[in-house]
Formats: structure tokens, C-alpha cells, sequence
């Protein structure tokens, strides 16, 4: 098998192309996933339309909104440019000087603090599907947030209306005057004049009204609570079952270095399995002079290794941008190396159906790209039947357990680690079989 | 002379294709067989399984020393290797005892020595059919399986390989090779098996292929060929359809002419043949 292994290094040395890819690859991709993460996201750019008149003002609850400057906080997640009417606003959407634009009509500020009307924002937007979303979910964030903070200031107004009307004293936040009583003082008051009142009409007629002042006093109370929780009536608490959060950007590491593993174990052992039986050497080899099994293993070995340190290094490059806990340095190399082995019996299994390599990466390209996406398909977001399709093609093929690995190694996400190492090692020995039996039929073939 | 090759009753079968049927020979040491017939005789077939890359559906064969040098038909060498690479690698796969010597031998022999450390991929179709056929010889083999080896080769080319060949056969190496050149034929080889749709149809000498053919003895030897797979005078009629190894030689052979005559006929080396 060390015969071959060194003709199959000697031959991959050879390949100046392929060696250069495969030393450039991970450097350019690490360098690359590293900047964009460390980084952070890049913000859309939206243009604004105020449409309203110059220094317009909402006022609520005693407090003043400067239309202009609001709009502008609105957008926070957003790189907002002045446009200086709808139709420069449209053109800029359409020329892609910006992914969107909000057009702030004329007549929000009366829709606002009349309180019984929705001030309409105008979205306008472009782009493809993905843009699409990004600058949807950004701007209706965004407005969501606003609505939020505007319904926070309604309810405090609200609030501080109800607290006037309880207990007395100023209410010029809702434009009324000052009360001299409040509404929770007037049945002790009551009570006092009722005992000094005379059994009669008077009486039983002032007993009335300290009962409808209890109960509106009572229920005002209680108003004030529910206003308090409709403000937010959901909070949300997050409990996860296993390990720990894994923030999105170290998740997105560990996905690039799965799919990085794939590509380079699939495509290279499926390649120099079928480079044998495009040289019509594979009919010399197997009269004797290599097993099926020792050749099995040559490529499997082969292509793992490349793939085992063209991980490592695309990992150790995104190091020095993303913080990994390096400590933890011994699990991804057992991750690495099981998901290595794994891709690499797949490609085997791939090679020996194929005559030529241009065959074998075409083959190996169209069965691993859509699997590795299926697997990324988060369980349950489809429809059952087509679920359990997913996980049956992601329990045979390794991507989803080369990525739990490699998560556990590296984001420590839980227990799962050993699980999907021995998952990964059963896929090895059965794809390995898989190919052996399939090197049979080619031999019975050639 | 020692038998170095025994095939029994071979047959090989490609789901409803029958590639070979029942065909049995006996080549010994120091002997060359050529395998000649239409393309899709089963000629390549009948060498791919003596030389092990092909198992066989029926029969056996048995040879008496070590593993059969082989010659594939299309060349099969790394391209991305240079020859002394190729040569070195195989000599280690056939586990010969000092590769390194075996690979300057083979360069030697075959005349590569100049070019030993070129790549392959750059080496002319004569040049690589040379290491094709050096890597058949790496291991010193007792039986050589060489599939049309001279296909891709000029005239020049094809006279250094067969001075190569027979010197191989005069130290004792048994030949068996496939070709539809017959003019090397009657020039190299003492036996001739003819195959038509898998069969063994004549097992003889050049001289004798020529007397089936209808040809004087110094006929035309393709023509006798051509008359003989079609049926044509002397084939298969029972009366020359049965030959010996060839002159001397002393063996047995076996004939079957197409048309399905019987007969037994005597080959001019004194040998005995059964015509079915």
C-alpha cells in the first residue's frame, strides 16, 4: 500500500494546479470567513422620503418627536441616505445605489396622535430573493421596534392618565386641567359625608355613588396593570437543553470547515480512484499484485489526509480572527479526522463508478452538494413525510454528523461528540464496502 | 519442452454475450502462440484472463510458475510518472527482489534508458507501448500475455520489440499473443490459435492455417485466414481441420473449422489433432 500511497503523493505533486488550490483554498477561505466574521454584518443601505413638513412634531404624552430625527434612529440596523423625493428615492432603489427606500408621508403626524388611525410607512424595495429578505426582515425589525417604542410611550401616557384620575392633581400630559380629587379619594370622602347624613333618599342616592366611584376606582386599578403587560404581553426565556449557545458567527466556522472537508475528501478520492481506470491501470493492480482492500484504504487514507490538514489549517487560519477555544484543540482533531475519513470513503464509493475524473468530480459534485444542503435543513421546518426523508439521507450520508462533531469540538454544544464520531466511522467502513464490492464489478467489467 | 501454460475448458460469459467458450490449449516454455481472429473474437478476453484481470465464467487454467506477465491491449502505465517511476513502482507491486535493478534492466532491454526520467504523458505512443510490454517483463514472468503489442508501434519500433520477444522465448519464456498483423505471424509465431465468436476454431501452425485457407504454403496467410473464417476451402471440412504445435514440436493440437466439419488431421511436426 506505501507504493501507491507514494505514487498517488508523487502524482498529486505533480498536479501544480490542484496543489496550489489545495494550498491556496484554505488560506483564502479561512482568511476570508475570518474577516467577514470578525467583522460583523455590513448594514443595507435604505434611503428616507420625509414627505412631512419641515420641523413637523409628534407630541405624546407631553413629549416631543422631531419627525426627521426619528426617522433616522428609527433605522438602526440600517445605513439611511437622504432622498429627495419618492421618485429619486424609486431610483435609487432601482439603479441599486440602495436596497430600499421608506417614504414618510405627509400625514403621519396627524395618523399618529390622533390614535385612532395606522400611519402608513411605504416600503420600496428590489433586488433578488435574498436581498429581498435581508432589507424585509431589517426594516420590518426595525419599524417593529418602533412600533414598540411608540406604544411604550402611549402606555406610560396612558398610565399617568389613569394614576391622575385615581389619585388627583396634574393631567396636563392628556390636555386636561388639574383634578382636585382623585377618583380612589372619593369613597372614604363619601363615607364621612354618608355617616353624617341622615337615613333618607340623600342617603341611599350618595351610597349609590360611592359604590359606582369603588368599582370604577377598583377596575381603573387594574387597567393599569393589563396596560403595563400588553406593552410586551410575551416575554421570552430561553433555556437550551445541551451544551451551550453557539453564536451564529462560530456555527458558520464550523459549516464552512465541514463543507471545505467534503469537497477536497469526496472529489480527491473519487478522482484518484478514477485516474486508475482512466490510465487502464486499475485492470494491472487487481490481477493480484494490490488488493481490493489494500486499495480501498490507500485512497480512503490519501484523500483523508489532505482533507484532515487542509481542515486543520482552515480552522488554526480562522483562529487568528474568530476566538475558538484552542484548548480544545484535541477534539477537533478527532472531529477533523473521523469527518476526514468519512468524505473520503464516499468519494472512494463515487470513484469506482466512474471512468475518468472528469466524470468522477462531475458525480461527486452533484451527489454531495444537495445532501450537504438537505442536511443543513433544520429538522421540522419542512413537512413530516419530507422530514424524514432529510434525516434518512443525512443519517446515510456524513455531512450532518461530520458538522455535530466538528460543533461539539469546537463550540462545545453538547454530549453528542462521541455519537457522531462513531456514526462517522460506521459510514467509513460502509462505504468502504460499498466500494469494495463496486471495484468487483468494475474488475468483472473491464 | 515443460508445459507453462494449461487452459481447460475456458469460457467467459458477459450476461447474454458468451465471450469465450470452452477453448483449451497447452503452451510450453520456450514456446510463442499467436491468438488471431475478428475483433470481437474473444481474443482480448481469453489473455485478460490468463493474466488474471479477468475471472473466468467456466474452465481453468494453470500456470507452472509465478503470475503471467501482461500486456493490456490499450497501454496502461501513469502518465503522470516518468518510465523509471512506472518501472519502479510495478517491480515493488510484484515484489521483485531489487526493483531498482529490475527497472535499469527493463530500460536496457527496451532501449529506454535515455528517456528514463521523462513523464510518460510526454513520451510518444511507440514509447509507452514499450513500457506497456516492459511492464509485463519486470518480474521476469515464465508466460507472457502481450495483447496486440505492436498495434502502436513503426516498423522500427516493431522490429526492436520482436528481436526483444524472441530473445525471451530463446531463454525459455512462453509467448502467447494476440495480434491482426499476420505477416508476424508467419514470421514469429509456431503455432497460430484461431478464434471466431469466442470459439476455438483452429489450433495450428502458420502452415497449416494456410493449407485451411486454401493457400500453397507460400500463400498468402491473411487470405487463408479470411477464407477459413468464412468457411472457405479446407475449413472445417475434416480434412486439414486438425494440426500440430508446429515443426518439432511434438504436440497435440486441436482444430475446428467454422463450417463444423470433423475430422483428424496430422500437423507436418508429427503431432496429433482432433478436428470438432
Amino acid at each position: 500500500m506505501r507504493w501507491l500511497l507514494r505514487k498517488d503523493l508523487l502524482i498529486l505533486g505533480r498536479s501544480r494546479l490542484l496543489l496550489v488550490l489545495l494550498v491556496v483554498y484554505p488560506v483564502v477561505i479561512a482568511v476570508l470567513i475570518g474577516l467577514a466574521l470578525s467583522r460583523g454584518p455590513s448594514r443595507a443601505r435604505v434611503a428616507i422620503v420625509d414627505e412631512t413638513p419641515p420641523g413637523e412634531v409628534i407630541h405624546l404624552g407631553g413629549k416631543k418627536l422631531e419627525v426627521d430625527r426619528y426617522a433616522h434612529e428609527l433605522l438602526s440596523q440600517a445605513d439611511t441616505v437622504e432622498a429627495s423625493s419618492r421618485a429619486d428615492a424609486v431610483a435609487k432603489v432601482k439603479s441599486g445605489d440602495v436596497l430600499a427606500a421608506i417614504v414618510i408621508p405627509a400625514s403621519l403626524v396627524a395618523r399618529v396622535t390622533s390614535g385612532s388611525e395606522r400611519a402608513p410607512l411605504e416600503v420600496v424595495y428590489n433586488g433578488n430573493a435574498l436581498e429581498q429578505s435581508l432589507v424585509r426582515s431589517e426594516i420590518e425589525s426595525d419599524i417593529a421596534k418602533g412600533n414598540l417604542a411608540f406604544s411604550e410611550q402611549i402606555q406610560r401616557v396612558a398610565s399617568s392618565a389613569i394614576e391622575g384620575l385615581l389619585r388627583g392633581g396634574n393631567l396636563q400630559e392628556v390636555g386636561v386641567a388639574q383634578l382636585p380629587i382623585g377618583l380612589a379619594a372619593i369613597p372614604p370622602t363619601l363615607e364621612r359625608i354618608i355617616a353624617r347624613e341622615p337615613p333618607g333618599k340623600t342617603r341611599t342616592q350618595l351610597r349609590q355613588i360611592d359604590e359606582v366611584a369603588r368599582f370604577a376606582s377598583q377596575n381603573l386599578d387594574s387597567s393599569r396593570r393589563v396596560l403595563a403587560a400588553i406593552g410586551q404581553p410575551i416575554a421570552v426565556k430561553s433555556r437550551l437543553l445541551n451544551g451551550r449557545r453557539t453564536p451564529l458567527n462560530r456555527f458558520a466556522v464550523v459549516v464552512a470547515v465541514s463543507i471545505s472537508l467534503m469537497l477536497v475528501g469526496v472529489l480527491l478520492a473519487a478522482g484518484s480512484v478514477a485516474l486508475e481506470r482512466e490510465e487502464g491501470v486499475l485492470a494491472r493492480l487487481l490481477r493480484g499484485l494490490v488488493s481490493r482492500e489494500a486499495l480501498i484504504s490507500e485512497k480512503v487514507l490519501l484523500a483523508a489526509v489532505c482533507s484532515f490538514v487542509l481542515g486543520l489549517a482552515l480552522l488554526a487560519g480562522i483562529g487568528i480572527f474568530v476566538a475558538l477555544e484552542w484548548s480544545r484543540a484535541g477534539l477537533w482533531l478527532a472531529a477533523l479526522a473521523a469527518a476526514a475519513l468519512a468524505f473520503a470513503s464516499v468519494g472512494v464509493a463515487i470513484g469506482v463508478l466512474a471512468r475518468e475524473v472528469r466524470a468522477a468530480s462531475l458525480l461527486a459534485l452533484l451527489a454531495t452538494l444537495p445532501l450537504a444542503f438537505l442536511a443543513l435543513v433544520p429538522a421540522g421546518s419542512v413537512s413530516g413525510g419530507l422530514d424524514h426523508a432529510i434525516d434518512v439521507i443525512a443519517f446515510a450520508f456524513p455531512f450532518r454528523s461530520a458538522l455535530q462533531a466538528l460543533d461539539c469540538a469546537v463550540n462545545d454544544t453538547g454530549p453528542r461528540l462521541w455519537v457522531s464520531l462513531a456514526h462517522l466511522l460506521g459510514l467509513t467502513v460502509a462505504y468502504g464496502l460499498i466500494a469494495r464490492a463496486g471495484l468487483a464489478r468494475a474488475r468483472a467489467s473491464l | 519442452m515443460s508445459v507453462a501454460l494449461s487452459v481447460r475448458a475456458l469460457a467467459k460469459r458477459y450476461g447474454d454475450l458468451q465471450a469465450l467458450h470452452d477453448v483449451s490449449f497447452e503452451l510450453s516454455s520456450g514456446e510463442l502462440i499467436a491468438v488471431v481472429g475478428p475483433n470481437g473474437a474473444g481474443k482480448t478476453t481469453l489473455l485478460s484472463i490468463v493474466a488474471g484481470s479477468t475471472e473466468p465464467s467456466g474452465g481453468s487454467f494453470e500456470v507452472s510458475s509465478g503470475r503471467v506477465g501482461w500486456a493490456p491491449q490499450r497501454v496502461a502505465v501513469y502518465s503522470r510518472l516518468s518510465v523509471r517511476e512506472n518501472l519502479e513502482l510495478f517491480a515493488h507491486l510484484e515484489r521483485v527482489e531489487d526493483p531498482r535493478a529490475a527497472a535499469d534492466r527493463m530500460l536496457e532491454q527496451t532501449a529506454l534508458a535515455p528517456r528514463a526520467d521523462e513523464l510518460l504523458a510526454h513520451l510518444s505512443g511507440g514509447n509507452r507501448q514499450r513500457v506497456n510490454v516492459a511492464l509485463a517483463l519486470i518480474a521476469k514472468p515464465a508466460v507472457l500475455a502481450l495483447d496486440e503489442p505492436t498495434a502502436a508501434l513503426d516498423p522500427g519500433q516493431r522490429e526492436r520489440l520482436w528481436e526483444f520477444i524472441m530473445g525471451l522465448v530463446e531463454g525459455g519464456a512462453a509467448v502467447l499473443y494476440s495480434t491482426h498483423n499476420v505477416s508476424e505471424v508467419r514470421r514469429h509465431a509456431r503455432r497460430v490459435l484461431v478464434l471466431d465468436e469466442g470459439e476455438l476454431c483452429l489450433d495450428a501452425t502458420p502452415a497449416e492455417l494456410l493449407a485451411a485457407g486454401g493457400e500453397p504454403p507460400d500463400g498468402d496467410l491473411e487470405r487463408a485466414l479470411v477464407r477459413f473464417l468464412r468457411g472457405g476451402p479446407g475449413a472445417g471440412d475434416g480434412e486439414v481441420t486438425g494440426a500440430g504445435p508446429g515443426p518439432g514440436s511434438g504436440g497435440e493440437g486441436t482444430g475446428a473449422g467454422p463450417g463444423g466439419g470433423e475430422g483428424t488431421g496430422a500437423g507436418p511436426g508429427g503431432g496429433e489433432g482432433t478436428g470438432g
